[in-house]
């Protein structure tokens, strides 16, 4: 019974792994790959953890997948928001296609002030890059 | 089945998707993609770690995993810090 429910769960979690490895390749722009890099994975690392605790019974490896489980669920989405938060400020360019950037002309690279209102232009380095791509 | 284990296909898979995170790595036209391109590389590697966990019968390899998870951790958040730090400075 619980080698049927770990070899489930592994196939279940190494098949999400593979999909956010296709999405990483095949996604358009960065944002888009990193959300596939973060989500699919983490939900993959997390069945395929419980299938190694449900292959050996015992307390002490049930208590190291379990802390292990939330560590990942805590530190997928920090390390998003991190290299989102920094390719912004490089200014990568997102996708032709996208359809709203809520930050752009509201954000000012020099000096890392979000405003509600516009700012220059002429000061917004990463908005104007964004703007020549999505006009390309 | 006979002869090809759960694990074997569960290997196959996990190979297949480092061999599309290391083409990212390669290709990825910027630093932040790369970046999290290794991030997915380590996650993949903790995953095979896991399972050949399972599949020789050996606990300890679960505590390497753990190991690695939160080194790759450190070391994308210092990539991070990098890449915004760069920035700033130019």
């Amino acid at each position: 019974m619980n080698e049927t429910i770990s070899n489930v769960l592994m196939l279940t979690g190494t098949t999400f792994l593979l999909l956010a490895a296709v999405g990483v390749v095949r996604m358009p722009d960065l944002f888009m790959r990193m959300q596939s890099a973060s989500k699919a994975s983490t939900l993959g690392i997390a069945c395929v953890l419980l299938a190694l605790a449900f292959h050996f019974p015992g307390v002490s490896v049930n208590i190291r997948v379990i802390g292990t489980i939330t560590f990942f669920f805590l530190t997928a989405p920090i390390t998003a928001h991190l290299i989102g938060r920094a390719a912004y400020f490089v200014g990568v360019p997102v996708w032709k296609g996208t359809v709203i950037d809520e930050l752009r002309g509201r954000y000012n690279p020099l000096t890392h002030h979000l405003s509600s209102q516009d700012v220059a232009a002429d000061t917004d380095k990463g908005s104007r890059e964004r703007r020549a791509q999505s006009e390309m | 089945m006979t002869g090809i284990s759960v694990e074997t296909i569960a290997f196959m898979m996990l190979s297949c998707g480092m061999t599309l995170a290391f083409i990212r790595l390669v290709r990825g036209p910027t630093l932040p993609d790369r970046v999290v391109a290794l991030d997915l590389f380590a996650v993949l590697s903790t995953a095979f770690l896991t399972i050949y966990a399972i599949d020789t019968n050996q606990q300890v390899f679960l505590d390497v995993a753990i190991v690695l998870a939160l080194i790759a951790f450190l070391g994308t958040v210092a990539f991070a810090l990098y890449i915004e730090r760069r920035a700033r400075d130019e």
